[in-house]
């Protein structure tokens, strides 16, 4: 008994939707980012389940090169995040709005 | 069997990523996040894919959230006391989104034929490490490539940007 | 469903087996550990439990189960509790994978048993990995959970400490998956069968000495270990992120660091010295007619090798003072990572000019 893949779809979907009112909804900087992985986790599954879905191996590479970027936006992220703690001695995104207007 | 895998993976995965959100400690949002990486890479188990669920691993539960709950700790951050102000918004946005995209995968997704026959490379056969690493090495080297030059940038970037003072006295 | 669950049961019962060699293995060695340091250092170790102190291990079990347990004011309960836990199953779980002997298979009731490996998953080495790294969060959370700041700045330490190094022994570790083509444990260890010299670290054409090196002190780094227990240094920490410890979690923490110890040499004794082979070709056994129980010769072989850097272990404590902690990651990064990748260099290099 196999699960139909349009399964797959909605969980990953639900997930991405969760991380995008993550982003939207918290102003803790290290929240949002943590939405941002979920929402690349949505997309992961996507790929893996398409890959078995249609017996071709891309999907499963493409999900390692989603790993690298998470990597390469966690470390860029994170120094960005001590920068800002060093500068205002917060996290809260509404406290970074010098380029707003 | 496989099913009931699926729908406890399935409801894990939906009620951390929930939690992850709506949890106003940033170290109970980690750590449910670490919740549901887990459950990922016991779904990619069950889509046969040991091998990223390995990677899932390790790189996500071992190294990115390790970070994530190191800084939390380095910066000593209180609890978040409420959510932002564009809450309804992003309500709206959501909830319009997921009636949306199950709509879409309910009406269109039961059209789909249920397994076409087998593309050029298998899945199968071949171990999963050893497809996805001949893929990898051979039809996706030169993105394979720039994903480690991009690797090396975002290190460098990183120094850069936590260093305290670049290029003062002897760094 | 008969099959399945006696293949349940089966599974059990070999899951149980290992719990309990670990746990006895734990309990020798802490024993172990007191008297080598003892006779290093010129001295008889515990003697009172027992004759020559052999009963000492239960003696502190005792004592530890009926400590009172204590959860410091402040700190987040949940969390507290949790830690210890975080710590000791990731330790545990990796022996799964690892093959204690060779695979002879025996029917039963219709089931084929495989005795000395629990599972043989074809990604075996990752998986050992995978939980490895997992085992930060019950020292870093437990740092945190104490509301305090020894505990604190002893468990950010191990965060960073473990990362760093568990990089070193996932690189060290390459060469020997090139030369063996697989990452299960069981087929590693099978290619190194017929005497020493087949064994990765010293098989031809890619020794793999540098890599073994490299993982040793990785290995020690990565349990936290004199000359690296940075997390736990007693003259600047109290004692690191268990700080706020007693009992029975205290005893958690404590069997997560012995068990890591006997994995890593478990893993160390798989990877590079040949697992459950002998250094001879065959076993003896088998050459005088007894070829039915060669597998107790193995796994012989097997436990001397694991507790051979198990002694190591206690040997490093006795003789190395602990490093400062930027020496601890310079060394980490500066010298222990050129190496391995130095090694993977090399290693892939010589296999495509000798394939075999």
């Amino acid at each position: 008994m196999t699960i139909p893949v349009f399964y797959y779809l909605i969980l990953s979907a639900v997930v991405f939707l969760t991380g995008l009112v993550g982003v939207l909804i918290r102003r803790n900087i290290i929240i949002i980012l943590l939405s941002v992985e979920l929402m690349l986790n949505a997309t992961n599954i996507n790929f893996v389940a398409f890959s078995q879905y249609f017996h071709n191996v891309a999907g499963q590479v493409f999900v390692f090169f989603a790993l690298t970027i998470a990597a390469a936006e966690v470390a860029v992220g994170l120094a960005i995040i001590i920068a800002l703690h060093r500068a205002k001695s917060s996290i809260n995104v509404d406290e970074f709005q010098l380029l707003k207007w | 069997m496989e099913q009931l895998f699926f729908f406890y993976f399935a409801a894990v995965i939906a009620v951390a990523s929930v939690l992850v959100v709506a949890l106003r400690n940033p170290i109970y949002s980690a750590l449910s996040l670490l919740i549901m990486f887990f459950h990922v890479a016991g779904l990619y188990v069950s889509l046969r894919a040991e091998f990223l669920a390995a990677v899932q691993v390790i790189v996500y539960a071992g190294a990115i959230l390790v970070l994530y709950l190191f800084v939390v700790m380095l910066l000593n951050l209180k609890q978040d006391d409420r959510y932002h102000r564009q809450w309804p918004v992003a309500g709206v946005v959501g909830l319009t989104l997921a009636v949306e995209a199950v709509m879409l995968t309910l009406l269109k997704g039961r059209a789909i034929p249920p397994a076409p026959a087998n593309t050029n490379e298998t899945v199968e056969g071949l171990g999963n490490t050893e497809a996805l690493g001949d893929a990898l090495y051979s039809t996706y080297l030169f993105p394979f490539e720039v994903a480690s030059l991009i690797l090396l940038v975002a290190m460098i970037g990183a120094i850069i940007l936590a260093k305290k003072d670049i290029g003062g006295s002897e760094a | 469903m008969t099959e399945l669950s006696l293949r349940l049961a089966v599974s059990l019962a070999q899951i149980a087996a290992v719990m309990g060699v670990v746990m006895l293995t734990v309990m020798i060695l802490t024993l172990a550990e007191r008297k080598v340091l003892g006779w290093m250092q010129d001295r008889m170790g515990p003697m009172e439990v027992g004759p020559y102190g052999i009963l000492q291990p239960i003696a502190d079990g005792l004592k530890l189960f009926f400590k009172e347990d204590i959860v410091p004011a402040g700190a987040n309960k949940f969390m507290f509790s949790l830690a210890p836990i975080l710590a000791m199953v990731p330790a545990l779980i990796g022996f799964a994978v690892i093959p204690f002997g060779p695979s002879n298979k025996f029917e039963l009731f219709g089931i084929t048993v495989e005795p000395f490996v629990i599972s043989d998953i074809n990604i075996g080495i990752l998986y050992i990995l995978a939980f490895a790294s997992i085992g930060a969060y019950g020292i870093i959370l437990g740092g945190w959970a104490s509301n305090s700041k020894y505990s604190l700045l002893g468990g950010l330490r191990s965060a960073a400490q473990v990362i760093s190094y568990e990089l070193n022994v996932g690189l060290a570790i390459v060469g020997v998956l090139i030369l063996a083509g697989s990452l299960s444990l069981v087929k590693i260890t099978e290619a190194q069968s017929g005497g020493f010299w087949h064994w990765y670290v010293f098989a031809l054409p890619a020794p793999q000495i540098f890599a073994f090196v490299v993982y040793v002190i990785s290995a020690v780094a990565e349990t936290n270990r004199v000359p690296f227990d940075l997390p736990e240094a007693e003259s600047e920490l109290v004692a690191g992120f268990f700080t706020e410890y007693s009992g029975m979690r205290f005893a958690f923490f404590f069997i997560a660091e012995y068990a890591n110890m006997v994995l890593v040499s478990c893993v160390a004794a798989a990877m590079f010295l040949g697992g459950w082979n002998a250094p001879y070709p065959g076993t003896i056994l088998e050459h005088v007619g007894l070829g039915q129980f060669a597998w107790a010769e193995n796994i012989a072989w097997f436990t001397v090798k694991a507790y051979l850097f198990l002694f190591l272990f206690f040997w490093l404590r006795a003789t190395l003072p602990r490093l400062r902690y930027d020496q601890l990651m310079k060394f980490g990064w500066k010298v222990m990572l050129p190496i391995a990748l130095g090694n993977i260099v090399v290693t892939s290099i010589a296999v495509y000019l000798f394939p075999r």
